[in-house]
């Protein structure tokens, strides 16, 4: 489990970047905290002649908050989100994913921008940050250009981002004050990916609730029907629990593809949880 | 029964003294090992040494048609031609209708795995020799793989090895009258269990490094082993090097659990290659190669019936075994190891007089098959004790009254079990009852009642009973037909002019803390302080032949042999120290560093400094130097049985198939406890490796033959959350066979936990219709069998 050959190069800033990324033959490949492409290069399962490394670009570790919304750079690491040195704009939810995600040794290296970037789809920033509306700022030799999430994630290892661009910052919209959230995520050990999880978030204020479900299906699902059911529910109760279950199977329904009977069951469960614990129920 | 070499005269201890047998004392080899400075295969720094990649087979049968070697290939690539004139590995049985079947050191013609070593790659790195590897062109005619038991079952399909079908051995174990049971059972019980096969996933891989040494014209093979003198045994043969021309050295070995239990292909062939270079060479397994290509365990599907009475009493019972056991033989256990093994303990801790079974291993393209804790036992276990449930269900009572009703008693001691087992000592019933206090038998069934049905997480309890033949004696071995006989256990005990004590075994220390236990035992007879004790092992230039650590055996054999070569040696001791003071020897006893005579008490320096540098001081008629070498094999040929009950608590949420360890206890007998603290290190890792069986631990393969788990990311282990600190009970009844009446106990922690917990999450489950007979019990499975369940209550 060594790697092939490769070219290292570590950007000093976002223009040493791009310009590396420009030249489409030298297969330039991109590292943030190289939590999943060093272990695909060490078993050769991806052969890159050149990687780039962005970790040490100042920009890309630069963090901003505005009245509205929080602005990460991409290679702000779980770690420092864990541990409150990034801006929160959810009510904690973030700092709580992050601290959910593999391992702290993972953690310590891994990037909220990296993580976007691969786009595997039971990672949980690619959920939650479907979740929290958040926006992709990706910089090319055309300049910038903003990505909304929903557009972003097209499939498993697949985003909106083309070859000669690099995820630069993410903006995260700030909740209302009196905004609650639930997320629930099954592994089947402690640091493992996801089986299913359930992300919910819930703003009253501003008659807003998102439900999406991760890692259950090739991309994550944005369950708008649960998301319609929750949407001004004061408080958790039997019928809203009916509703819900109607209103999950609807979502499902739209999936890629149909979900096996341990599937069916696990995901209702984690959405089911999530919404639960956003309405103050554990 | 063979002549053990001597009575073992070394009693059971009555009260523990300070750093004897019996006292918590802390563990020699930790202070290395706690800074970071154990010295493993891949810290071996010798110069010039160059690294081995394997090219291994990437498919699952095949023959090879050709093989095209790179540019530079040249002296750094090699193939089975290239290695001399070497034989293959050829692990039989000698008992009647086993079939055998060659195992080359690299293939050559057929592969017939997916890991299966074809050719040595050396590098000045590893990755320079994985680039290497890579470059090599190997021209494959794929064949039709088998993959699972009921293709290798098939007689249509494709013949391995050249037999008639794909079964290497048949063992029909049993005795008594099965029809007779089965006519006068109330009830009869069938079920068909499934144990998954597993990876052993030592923290250290596996690993070889080997040279030849020009002064010592020796052949130098390093390997991370649990057994160093049979290796250079089987090795000399294989190669052809004289044994006394050939050293094997395990250094520390971070982990065997079985799987460094054997002779491995990788040693031959870096044996047989370094013999023929100027230069040392080393093979470090990495993690893909040890999921892939290391012997795996388990993978068996038992049918168990069982004929009891209007009460649970178990009359008989019928098995049928069958174990794939992949794709070769290995040295020495052979393929059929572990379904013997099966069919062979399967009346469990029971007094059950009618048995007739069948053990049936079966060959695949799948990884051999090898030893992994507990060997055939767990599956056994899980067998059983779950089908004890599925009675108790039946008759309505309590599972762990059924087994304390069925259990061999006290009085029944020692007890011949149908299959010829010898017990020799114990109360079972009392480990049930001990456990069954400590879990709380009724408080759970009241928070079962309070909880269960009121919404997706249920409570479940669970018990597991089993005996554990450790230390298994010559009988044993040639009861199962095997080559070499691993009877007995060495050791040479010898003082150092300055009062020091050194202890050289045989056997191989790799966390069972025998540098630290070894060194209690000669303190027992000496009185030396066993922190200053040394313990040398796992070295053929550093100990007397023996046959190394495995089968829960290293404590009674290698105990016994330091015990026996103490005791003589204090005898020694004691004469010279008695002339020291002037006293009778039968007077002098050794304690502090002393020889103490009533008031008078001489230092044991001042012992060794008569016995090595002042002769003129030794009594008349006593040779100078103190040191001693003896064997020891315990007085029953069966080796000595310790036994446990497991109880577990569970809570199994129905929304996730997620399973909860809320509480888990065991009650065990191990005999005389030598440190009861590692005694309880190697109970709480081997329930964790349990654990790992019951719920996350499955090397699945596709219909090619291809394994799907290759990475920890597909290879569950379990974690410290998912280990719960496991309460411990002693019962500590002293084997009538053994010295100090030591009972071998390291694999019995990983044996009962798969039974315990699947227990625990049908008792939790039963009440839905749900009745899981499978290892591990994934969410799939489980929310699987519930949706299942549900279906059919809805027809």
């Amino acid at each position: 489990m060594k790697p092939m050959p490769f070219d290292y190069a570590r950007a000093k800033d976002v223009p040493d970047a791009l310009a590396a990324l420009a030249d489409a033959d030298a297969g330039a490949r991109v590292m943030a905290g190289g939590q999943s492409l060093v272990p695909m290069l060490n078993l050769r399962l991806a052969t890159f002649p050149r990687v780039v490394d962005i970790s040490k670009i100042a920009e890309l570790r630069e963090r901003s908050e505005s009245a509205d919304a929080v602005t990460l750079g991409a290679c702000v690491t779980h770690g420092e989100i864990e541990d409150g040195e990034a801006p929160e704009p959810a009510a904690g939810l973030m700092r709580h994913v992050a601290a959910g995600i593999a391992y702290r040794a993972v953690r310590n290296r891994g990037t909220i921008g990296g993580s976007a970037s691969l786009a595997d789809a039971s990672a949980d920033w690619v959920t939650t940050l479907l979740a929290l509306g958040a926006r992709f700022i990706g910089r090319g030799p055309d300049g910038e250009r903003e990505i909304a999430a929903p557009d972003m994630f097209l499939g498993p290892y697949f985003t909106a981002m083309t070859d000669q661009e690099l995820l630069v910052r993410i903006v995260v919209p700030k909740t209302s004050r009196d905004a609650t959230w639930g997320y629930y995520k099954v592994t089947r050990r402690s640091g493992e990916y996801g089986l299913s999880i359930g992300a919910v978030i819930l703003d009253p204020a501003r008659e807003h609730a998102s439900v999406v479900l991760g890692a259950a299906s090739r991309t994550p699902l944005a369950c708008t029907a649960a998301a319609a059911a929750l949407r001004g529910a004061p408080r958790w109760t039997e019928a809203l629990e009916t509703a819900l279950r109607t209103a999950i199977a609807e979502d499902l329904a739209r999936a890629e593809r149909p979900f096996e009977p341990h599937e069916a069951i696990m995901v209702e469960t984690t959405i089911l949880r999530a919404a639960a614990q956003a309405l103050g129920v554990s | 029964m063979a002549a053990p070499s001597a009575p073992p005269a070394l009693a059971a201890i009555e009260a523990p003294r300070p750093g004897c047998i019996g006292d918590r004392v802390l563990r020699n080899e930790d202070a290395r090992f706690l800074a970071g400075h154990g010295e493993y295969l891949a810290d071996l720094d010798i110069p010039g040494t160059r690294e081995i990649a394997f090219l291994r087979s990437p498919v699952a049968h095949a023959r090879i048609r050709s093989i095209d070697m790179p540019p530079g290939a040249e002296g750094r690539v090699f193939l089975l031609k290239d290695l001399g004139d070497i034989h293959p590995v050829r692990a039989v049985l000698t008992t009647p209708g086993f079939r055998g079947s060659d195992y080359p050191a690299l293939a050559a013609d057929t592969v017939r795995f997916v890991g299966e070593p074809i050719a040595i790659c050396l590098g000045a790195t590893r990755a320079a020799a994985e680039d290497l590897a890579q470059e090599i062109v190997v021209d494959f005619d794929e064949l039709p793989p088998v993959v699972e038991i009921e293709q290798a079952l098939d007689p249509a399909s494709p013949s391995l090895h050249g037999w008639p079908d794909n079964i290497c051995f048949v063992s029909t174990p049993g005795g008594g009258e099965v029809d007779a049971a089965a006519k006068a059972a109330a009830v009869t019980v069938t079920r068909e269990f499934r144990m998954a096969r597993q990876c052993v996933v030592s923290l250290e891989g596996r690993g070889v490094l080997a040279y030849w040494d020009r002064r010592l014209q020796e052949l130098v093979v390093y390997s991370s082993t649990q057994q160093p003198h049979v290796i250079r045994t089987v090795l000399a043969k294989l190669i052809g090097v004289p044994e006394h021309q050939l050293r094997v050295v395990a250094p520390d070995v971070g982990g065997g659990f079985g799987v460094k239990n054997n002779l491995q292909q990788e040693e031959v062939a870096i044996a047989a290659l370094a013999r023929r270079l100027k230069f040392p060479i080393r093979w470090v397994e990495d993690r893909r190669e040890h999921l892939i290509a290391s012997p795996q365990a388990r993978e068996h599907r038992v049918r168990l019936t069982a004929h009891a009475d209007a009460r649970g009493k178990i009359l008989g019972l019928e098995a049928e075994a069958v174990v794939n056991a992949g794709a070769y033989s290995i040295w020495p256990w052979s393929a059929a190891m572990e379904a013997n093994m099966v069919a062979g303990i399967l009346t469990g801790p029971y007094a059950i007089d009618a048995y007739k079974g069948r053990g049936v291993t079966v060959v695949s393209n799948k990884a051999p098959l090898g030893p992994y804790r507990g060997v055939g036992r767990p599956s056994a276990c899980f067998t059983l004790e779950r089908l004890v449930d599925e009675i108790a269900a039946k008759v309505g009572r309590e599972p762990h009254e059924l087994r304390i009703d069925n259990m061999v008693r006290p009085e029944q001691m020692p007890y011949r079990t149908v299959t010829g087992k010898l017990f020799d000592s114990g109360d079972y019933a009392e480990s049930v009852r001990q456990v069954a206090a400590m879990i709380d038998v009724p408080a759970v069934r009241a928070r079962q009642a309070r909880q269960n049905g009121t919404g997706p997480r249920r409570i479940g309890l669970g018990f597991a009973s089993y005996t554990e033949q450790t230390a298994h004696g010559t009988d044993e071995w040639i009861a199962r037909g095997l080559t070499e006989v691993f009877g007995y256990e060495t050791a040479t005990v010898r003082f150092t002019p300055d009062g020091k004590l050194i202890i050289e075994a045989a056997i191989q220390n790799h966390g069972q803390g025998l540098e630290t236990t070894l060194a209690q035992v000669a303190a027992q007879e000496l009185g030396v302080d066993p922190a200053d004790v040394v313990v040398r092992h796992g070295d053929t230039a550093v100990s007397p032949y023996g046959m190394g650590t495995f089968a829960s055996r290293s404590m009674v054999m290698a105990g016994g042999a330091v015990g026996r070569a103490s005791r003589q040696l204090g005898e020694k001791v004691k004469r010279i120290a008695a002339h020291l003071l002037q006293v009778k020897p039968a007077d002098v006893t050794l304690a502090n560093n002393c020889a103490v005579a009533g008031a008078r008490s001489v230092p044991l320096k001042s012992v060794t400094d008569a016995a090595f540098l002042h002769p003129e001081n030794l009594p008349a008629g006593e040779d100078p130097c103190l040191d001693e070498t003896t064997t020891f094999q315990p007085l029953s040929g069966t080796g000595a049985f310790a036994y446990a009950t497991h109880a577990v608590v569970v809570e199994v949420d129905t929304g996730t198939g997620l399973v909860e360890i809320l509480d888990y206890a065991v009650a065990h007998d191990c005999g005389t406890m030598v440190n009861p603290m590692i005694v309880e290190g190697q109970v709480q890792g081997g329930v964790a490796q349990g654990i790992g069986n019951a719920l996350l631990e499955e090397s699945p393969y596709d219909s090619g033959g291809q394994p799907l788990a290759s990475t920890f990311a597909d290879y569950l282990v379990p974690g410290a959350p998912e280990v719960p600190t496991v309460r411990i009970a002693h019962l500590e009844t002293p084997s009538p066979f053994t010295a100090y009446g030591i009972k071998g106990m390291g694999e019995g922690g990983a044996i009962a936990a798969p039974a315990a917990i699947l227990n625990a999450v049908n008792d939790a489950l039963r009440p839905l219709g749900v009745e899981l007979n499978e290892t591990p019990i994934t969410p799939k499975r489980i929310l699987t069998a519930l949706h299942d369940a549900r279906t059919e209550r809805a027809r």
